[in-house]
């Protein structure tokens, strides 16, 4: 990608503290920085509890952030937002959750479902109008338009995903954050939606962040990934820089930890532990530090000299 | 391989469920064997009937489920004496049961670790409370019992964590704690439906390291029901595919995963990416499961199935054998010496031959 592109979302130093009571604060993101190019697919990775939904929360201001940058088109949009600006937020960036089961209304009809972003931005001259931009979207995501007038629970987790998807894209998005989007699906019906979501992404030019714990899913759809670990982003890279040389010892044990559908290999195979209390690194201190093009890691200096000595052993 | 001893044995089992829609006939004929100290998988989409399968073994189905037939054999040697059991789990009494088999020689491991444990509870008392139930142990014999299983499921300070609330450990660490209640019997069979399913992968690994473990100390037989077969090839020595309530393939693991041949385990082992996948769109079934209220006629697969042939609409197929082996079966027409010979598509041919190079085997 070259330099002269326009980052569609840059986020910098994003920190995200919710406060438990007057002595203990949770700093669920400690300083996230990333950059989203249009047209690319950003993977947020790592364990639960490591902020990466609340770093997808944060951007889209479902929360709002304690400090650092969101710069969304070119529009600061971490501060307090004008009219024009939640306006913007609000239609040019769209979210699918995870459970298909809980984010659809059950006293709605799926076409108003998919149609309310519609009626609350003013999007359509005429009833006609909006029903066609819905029937637009189902045919899009592989419904048809007699599924309209059904209700949620009419229909499988499958299809209730796509029904999420189809929410979203009405808006015609430049940034969906997909968070989890995929956990709660069967394998067969994960693909089925990957494949929906990487065709959308080529005919419409939208940036994805996709916010997942499953490895080998997020290796197949990103273009650069993030690993988050305790708030902190620990490395972050190309999808190839971070799965072909993997230098922080938390993304080597989350590397090793995929179960491969290889069965002589994987009976042999035992999986990298790490435990950040015993590791001896020290996230606070640590600062981004350059391993190659766009690869970097978090660490201090002397962790990085040692990082990359290992890296040295091993090769 | 020697010749283990069968304990469990599952013969031609059909359940259906009575609901306001008319009848259910989720499972529809099962065969299945569990030899001491294997590990068996049963994988396949949800409504496939993977669940119910072990309910039933387990004898907690839902209340309006029915056995309309088959048996499931359990063969136990009594604790004292040393005899040689064998019973029909089906035709035993609910009382039975819970007295003899549930939780004492069968266990169960569930999904969620935060709703199979009780939050009222300290874990401490959760995992005393089963040996004092089956065995009428002391509670010193059982607090003892208790530390040691800790220790077993690597919990560390495992005095403190006795009375600790479930609410107050991490999900990996509460899924330990349903280990230990469950092997706190020592029970003889495994169950585990779905566990990691609700973990970070780090954490899975974990879990999965520490159940092979403890099964090699304890020669435990386990049952595995997933849908993730990275899962399966880090766990199981066997494998059976389940669809529509029917096992579609059955065989070790090597044969389902090196030489798969029901196009049903073509789709499934190619959805799913792996890390050297790259193609550029990935591999769906398309359609999507029977509805099961129905009676379906010839093969539940065939609507799915590119490779249908006109048999597979009229008459459902018997488990054939694969030649050359004799523990790999296909329920299919496509392995009836008359049918046309198709090939597994070309992208999978491709995956597995690259899978076997990685092993070094061929």
């Amino acid at each position: 990608m070259s330099e002269t592109v326009q980052p569609i979302l840059e986020v910098e130093n994003l920190k995200q503290h919710f406060k438990v009571s007057r002595r203990f604060t949770v700093k669920a993101v400690d300083g996230v920085s990333f950059k989203i190019y249009p047209g690319q697919t950003y993977g947020l990775v790592g364990e639960s509890g490591s902020g990466k939904s609340t770093t997808g929360r944060s951007i889209i201001r479902l929360y709002k952030p304690t400090s650092g940058k969101i710069i969304f088109n070119g529009q600061d949009i971490s501060g307090k937002m004008s009219e024009k600006d939640i306006k913007l937020l609000r239609t040019k960036m769209q979210m699918i959750f995870q459970d298909p089961m809980a984010c659809l209304n059950p006293r709605m009809k799926v076409i108003d479902i998919i149609g309310e972003g519609l009626d609350i931005h003013h999007l359509y001259e005429t009833q006609e109008e909006r029903t066609q931009t819905v029937y637009q979207m189902l045919n899009l995501v592989g419904l048809s338009k007699e599924h309209a007038m059904r209700y949620p629970h009419q229909f499988s987790g499958g299809q209730r995903q796509r029904i999420g998807i189809a929410r979203a894209l009405i808006m015609d998005p430049d940034l969906i954050i997909a968070d989890e989007a995929i956990s709660a699906l069967d394998v067969s019906i994960q693909a089925q939606v990957v494949n929906l979501m990487k065709n959308i992404q080529r005919d419409y030019g939208s940036a994805i962040l996709f916010i997942a714990h499953d490895l080998s899913m997020v290796k197949y759809i990103s273009d650069h990934i993030g690993v988050l670990h305790l708030g902190h982003m620990v490395e972050s890279g190309t999808t190839d820089e971070i799965f072909s040389n993997p230098i922080h010892p938390y993304t080597k044990s989350l590397l090793s930890a995929i179960p491969e559908p290889n069965p002589v290999l994987e009976k042999k195979r035992t999986s990298l532990s790490y435990d950040y209390a015993t590791s001896g690194l020290d996230y606070e201190a640590g600062t981004e530090h350059y391993v190659s093009d766009t690869h970097y890691v978090l660490a201090t200096d002397d962790e990085f000299a040692n990082m990359m000595a290992q890296q040295d052993i091993i090769r | 391989m020697a010749e283990k001893e069968k304990i469990l044995e599952i013969k031609d089992l059909r359940i259906s469920f009575k609901t306001t829609n008319g009848t259910v006939n989720a499972i529809r004929g099962v065969n299945l064997e569990l030899h001491k100290g294997e590990t068996i998988a049963i994988v396949g989409e949800s409504g496939s009937g993977k669940s119910v399968t072990t309910k039933a073994v387990m004898g907690i189905m839902a209340s309006n489920a029915t056995i309309d037939s088959g048996e499931i054999n359990y063969v136990w040697y009594d604790e004292d004496t040393g005899e040689r059991n064998e019973r029909d789990l089906t035709k035993m009494s609910e009382s039975e049961m819970g007295k003899i088999i549930r939780g004492r020689k069968i266990a169960m491991v569930f999904q969620d670790p935060m709703t199979s444990l009780n939050p009222t509870m300290t874990i401490g008392k959760q995992i005393m409370e089963p040996m004092i139930y089956h065995y009428g142990k002391s509670k010193e014999e059982a607090y003892e019992k208790s530390l040691e299983l800790l220790e077993l499921v690597g919990i560390t300070n495992a005095k403190d964590r006795m009375n600790n609330y479930p609410h107050q450990l991490s999900g990996g660490m509460r899924q330990r704690v349903v280990i230990a209640i469950a092997l706190s019997c020592d029970p003889y069979v495994l169950i585990c439906d779905e566990p990691t399913t609700a973990l970070d992968v780090t954490i899975q690994a974990k879990i999965l390291e520490l159940i092979k473990d403890i099964q090699s100390k304890k020669d435990l037989s386990v049952i595995y029901i997933t849908h993730d077969l990275g899962v399966v090839a880090k766990v199981a020595d066997f494998v059976n595919v389940m669809y529509a309530g029917k096992i579609v393939e059955r065989g070790t693991i090597e044969e389902v995963f090196y030489d798969p041949r029901h196009p049903y385990t073509w789709g499934l082992l190619s959805a799913m990416p792996d890390l050297s996948t790259n193609d550029p769109e990935l591999y769906t079934i398309p359609g999507a499961p029977p509805n099961l209220a129905y009676e379906i006629k010839g093969d539940a697969f065939a609507p799915r199935n590119q490779f249908a042939l006109n048999i597979d609409k009229r008459i459902d197929p018997p488990l054939f054998p694969v030649p050359g082996s004799d523990t790999h079966f296909c329920a299919s027409w496509l392995m009836h010496e008359k049918a046309p010979h198709v090939d597994m598509p070309e992208s999978l041919q491709r995956r597995i031959a690259n899978m076997k190079k990685e092993a070094g085997i061929e």
